[in-house]
């Protein structure tokens, strides 16, 4: 940034410019390497994927075979539809529901505050646990149901702070003066507050978006049927639940279990709306971490 | 505290205080509908999916049977049957050093390493450069532990994974990584850096943008070397976010990571992998011994409840808001 002495810089200064930049890069690689691998691996024919050695390009010709394999089966496209179902109608309700609850706690005149804050607050320092969770939500009838992906993970603590600070930050002029020319509380909060609500509403709903895109855990614990199977559930039953079950009795590396190159277009398929919207959508990402540190 | 006061000395207007106000709050709740309304779906969720779940705590004294829920089911006679049964087993020690020996090396090492890295991004003078490798190290932030595990394999594997393949390729035998005890913590550990170093850094170079121009200026016309400043002007002034952090992390401490061990441990790693959160995933929901495994759970979050408030408070001794 600061271009001050850039027409005199010394020799250490220019050495130190080129280590750090190498340096970085050398940690990039190393990071980004497994996933480059997983995508040259998908897209190559068998007999290079078991191949030793760094695999950069595939070699042998590009084939699509692997996610030809993947999609015949039903199971991918019955995980990606729960995966989609549970990602948008998950998120949607979550985003109302913060919304609704972080406009008034950030009010200074509502009712029994500081009682209703402490009520948000005290589930962040102590929970129920995996068990007891799993027993209320049964008993609740949502256990093998499609609401056991959606309904348990649709608040947290956490992501109504960042909205409620965010909201209660809005300058307050802006209200009075719509109220003073006799807007109601709907039109207030339909044509002011939520249009200037935007960036951080839309930062936590990419948040919660990416967490029912990843989560394995309830569609593990809360549901049994094949029909509500989502992808990260397939994705484990492959990739760990399989190989920890054939790893038991022979150390051999076990040949029924899904091909390398099977292995690989799964994951990418799996992860593949991640990778694609995730260069664009970074910055909002980011941009909601420096609103909650503000705070913090 | 203060208001309560006057009112003890003259009872009879006190009372009388009492359902005056008790009208007044009455009708601001009514003035406030609107906005108490809007909150009704959040507390009725936070009652129904947190708050109830607490209740059920009660499951590690009780003999639950399903057909009874855990309401209805009966007391266990001794009633802290399941904590006598934990700290009996002899699997309870080596899970509870487990967790807190993986957790303290986390935060050893994955600790400094984002400090560390911003404090690396902030010297890179390029910025398009600079902009990349944050987008490439952010990355495995948005990777589910599934994945990022199913990766781990496949890069370990002693059937043609490329580690193995390198340390073959320089002479040495292979390994296999998920297998051996000695591999377990330092995978764990820097798998973890892997998913959070790009992350984590984000906080500190928050921090560091917020640091007054003029004093590197200052220091460039002193003659400041690039470690001179990065050591007496960036390094101090992020310290305050330092010292927050690390003690907020210090309140996680018996969080060794249930989602990133659960993908990667297996019964050959049990002895060095095995952390309360896993210990008791098994127990409860493979196993289905549902007041055991309660029991883990709620010793575990009662000394992290404990911790967290703990830090809490030196946070705000230290001068900071605290952060709740």
């Amino acid at each position: 940034m600061k271009k001050g002495n850039h027409i005199h810089r010394s020799f250490g200064d220019r050495a130190f410019n080129w280590i750090n930049a190498v340096i970085l890069f050398v940690l990039a690689f190393i990071m980004l390497y497994p996933f480059w691998d997983m995508a040259v691996m998908s897209l190559s024919p068998l007999a290079y994927a078991n191949k030793s050695g760094l695999k950069l390009w595939p070699m042998g010709g590009v084939t699509l075979e692997a996610y030809r394999q993947v999609f015949s089966t039903n199971i991918v496209l019955t995980a990606y539809k729960n995966t989609i179902f549970r990602t948008l109608v998950g998120t949607s309700i979550s985003i109302v529901l913060y919304f609704c609850a972080a406009y008034p706690l950030g009010k200074k005149e509502l009712p029994f505050r500081r009682t209703l804050s402490l009520f948000f607050l005290i589930p962040m320092f102590f929970t129920g646990g995996m068990v007891p969770e799993f027993l209320t939500y049964k008993e609740l009838g949502i256990y093998n149901t499609i609401w056991a992906l959606v309904l348990p993970s649709l608040m947290t603590t956490y992501n109504l702070l960042i909205v409620r600070n965010f909201v209660s930050g809005l300058p307050d002029s802006l209200e009075e003066s719509a109220r003073v020319d006799g807007a109601s509380f709907a039109v207030i909060l339909f044509q002011i507050i939520i249009p200037l609500s935007m960036p951080v509403l839309a930062t936590v709903a990419l948040w919660v978006a990416v967490a029912h895109w990843n989560s394995w855990y309830d569609a593990t614990v809360y549901v049994r049927s094949k029909d509500l199977i989502v992808l990260q559930k397939y994705l484990r039953d492959l990739l760990i639940t399989a190989k920890e079950a054939a790893s038991g009795d022979s150390v051999s590396g076990g040949e029924a279990l899904a091909t390398r190159t099977v292995e690989a277009a799964t994951t990418l398929v799996a992860i593949g709306p991640i990778l694609i919207t995730y260069p664009f959508i970074q910055r909002y990402f980011v941009k909601g971490v420096m609103v909650g540190s503000v705070k913090g | 505290m203060k208001n309560n006061a006057p009112a003890a000395v003259a009872l009879p207007r006190g009372t009388n205080k009492l359902a005056n106000r008790f009208r007044h709050t009455l009708k601001e709740c009514y003035k406030y509908r609107g906005l108490l309304l809007l909150l009704l779906p959040a507390v009725i969720w936070f009652a129904v999916f947190k708050y109830a779940p607490m209740y059920g705590v009660v499951v590690a004294f009780k003999n639950y049977k399903s057909k009874y829920g855990i309401v209805g089911s009966d007391w266990l006679n001794p009633l802290f049957k399941n904590f006598i049964k934990l700290f009996n087993t002899p699997n309870f020690e080596q899970v509870f050093m487990n967790t807190l020996i993986i957790s303290l090396l986390k935060i050893a090492l994955t600790f400094p390493a984002p400090i560390l890295f911003a404090l690396m991004l902030n010297e890179v003078r390029n910025q398009r450069y600079k902009k990349v490798i944050q987008t490439i190290t952010y990355l495995p932030h948005f990777i589910s532990w599934v994945v990022l595990a199913g990766l781990l394999r496949t890069l370990l594997s002693p059937v043609n994974g490329v580690v193995n393949d390198l340390i073959v390729a320089f002479g040495g035998q292979k390994i296999s990584f998920l297998m051996e005890e000695s591999w377990f913590r330092p995978i764990v550990v820097m798998s973890s850096l892997w998913k959070n170093i790009g992350w984590g850094s984000i906080v500190y170079l928050a921090a560091i943008t917020g640091i007054d121009p003029t004093v590197y200026e200052a220091a460039d016309i002193d003659g400041a070397g690039r470690f001179r400043k990065i050591f007496s002007i960036t390094v101090p002034s992020i310290l305050p976010v330092i010292t927050i952090m690390f003690i907020l992390r210090m309140g996680e401490i018996m969080n060794g990571g249930f989602d990133q061990i659960v993908n990667l441990y297996n019964s050959f790693t049990y002895s060095v992998g095995d952390i309360l959160d896993t210990y008791a995933y098994r127990m409860g929901l493979e196993k289905n011994d549902y007041g055991y495994s309660t029991a883990i759970t709620l010793f575990k979050n009662v000394i992290g409840l404990g911790m967290v408030l703990f830090t809490n408070y030196i946070t705000k001794r230290l001068g900071g808001e605290g952060v709740y």
